[in-house]
């Protein structure tokens, strides 16, 4: 039996028809065909499948699409703008070399969003705390944190300057 | 997984009611064990009924003495909470080592009481401030809701409702995590309490239990060195890849001692 799902997807309202046993990542590859959010683990412990309902980083692979009915998912590729000005961490994520393979990078972006927004001028403690759901088995971290810290300093400043974060 | 029948009742009463009416029909509360377990196949419910849906198992607010969480309110929010944090600042800390920022975000009180897992950190904040489970039934001490491994006092039909904590003195947790999952290796909580002090050990054991010994010495006299003679019994503890019996059995007596020393 399918279920009618209905949510927004980066700012665009979408539907589809799912089983009520397909995980968020299967209806945002699969069905939305949206595969910049990745499937590292599949068990809940790696972070590439991080997304965001309703403001909140969650793993998409341990949640039903039927469970996001009516919420606000952001993935990886509603985060730059339309003329593909990189939002603050993917920015910073470039400029710190924060990646190698890349697999984990969607996930960590994703991560490194929430904890910009939640920790104003994160210092490196609370980054490596809040990165324990995110695994990255090429960097070492220490670029993926440096980012993550200098794109926290940069969105504070300039949302207590009225810019756009 | 295989597939279920999905259900998103608006009350507790119609979770009840269809949780009685499908044999094996499971509740889902954050799913953060449930969607695993599912995928392995080491479960296969007929039906879910998910409890997101229930705006009364939903929240957290002070009557009288106690802090009352509803069973769907999320690790984080019991961790960000300002009442909390006030309260009792050691079970706001304690929501915070639970698993990773997005588990925290899905995983509640509820589902993880409910599912006790010998290395959930839940079950000793509980015991640990003597607090209460109230389900849709009756009311329940959390030193008789956690019954043995991944067991509980819970009847078929019964669904837990919100949690009732007193509000210590002082109480704080201390956790040997574990580096890879998160999950408790031993978690001990040390609470002092209008009724005494209260020592409870997760991780160690098959089920969550309390340090009898460590509560009457500490009585006498609040100090580390009054408890660091007292050990548990290897015999009791757990021994698997993680962890040998004899070293969990020392964690106990070292994680205890840090947290009186703490205070």
């Amino acid at each position: 039996m399918l279920i009618d799902v209905n949510m927004t997807i980066n700012g665009k309202a979408v539907r589809g028809q799912v089983e009520a046993r397909t995980l968020l990542v299967d209806f945002i590859r699969d069905h939305q065909r949206l595969t910049g959010t990745h499937v590292g683990c599949d068990t809940t412990q790696c972070g590439c499948c991080t997304v965001h309902v309703d403001g909140k980083a969650v793993k998409s692979c341990t949640i039903l699409a039927v469970q996001t009915r009516g919420k606000d998912v952001l993935t990886i590729e509603g985060l730059a703008q339309a003329d593909g000005t990189l939002h603050p961490v993917q920015e910073a994520f470039r400029e710190h070399h924060g990646l190698q393979c890349g697999f984990c990078t969607p996930g960590m972006v994703m991560m490194g969003v929430a904890i910009c927004r939640r920790h104003p001028n994160a210092d490196e403690h609370t980054v490596r705390h809040e990165l324990e759901g995110n695994i990255c088995r090429c960097t070492g971290y220490q670029g993926i944190v440096e980012a993550i810290m200098d794109a926290s300093s940069k969105m504070a400043s300039s949302s207590t300057t009225g810019g756009q974060a | 997984m295989e597939n279920f029948g999905y259900h998103t009742p608006a009350s507790v009463a119609d979770a009840a009611t269809i949780l009685n009416a499908n044999e094996d029909a499971k509740l889902m509360a954050g799913g953060m064990t449930l969607l695993p377990t599912l995928k392995q196949r080491l479960a296969a419910p007929s039906d879910l009924i998910d409890l997101a849906g229930i705006a009364e198992l939903k929240g957290i607010h002070r009557e009288g003495d106690e802090i009352v969480i509803g069973a769907m309110t999320p690790h984080a929010d019991v961790h960000e909470s300002a009442l909390v944090r006030e309260a009792i600042p050691g079970l706001a800390a304690l929501a915070g080592q639970i698993g990773d920022p997005a588990v925290r975000h899905r995983g509640t009180i509820g589902g993880s009481i409910s599912n006790a897992d010998p290395a959930s950190d839940y079950p000793a904040g509980l015991v640990g401030h003597g607090a209460t489970v109230v389900t849709n039934t009756r009311k329940i001490a959390a030193d008789d809701f956690f019954t043995g491994l991944f067991d509980t006092a819970l009847e078929p039909g019964e669904i837990v409702t919100s949690v009732r904590f007193p509000v210590p003195v002082w109480s704080t947790y201390q956790k040997l995590r574990h580096p890879a999952s998160g999950y408790a290796v031993v978690g001990v909580l040390v609470a002092q309490t209008t009724d005494g002090v209260r020592v409870a050990v997760t991780g160690a054991g098959p089920s969550v239990f309390r340090m009898s010994a460590m509560e009457e010495a500490l009585s006498q006299e609040f100090s580390a060195k009054a408890i660091e003679g007292i050990t548990v019994s290897a015999d009791e503890m757990n021994n698997d890849m993680h962890a040998s019996a004899a070293y969990r059995a020392h964690v106990v007596t070292v994680l205890a001692k840090r947290a009186v020393a703490s205070r």
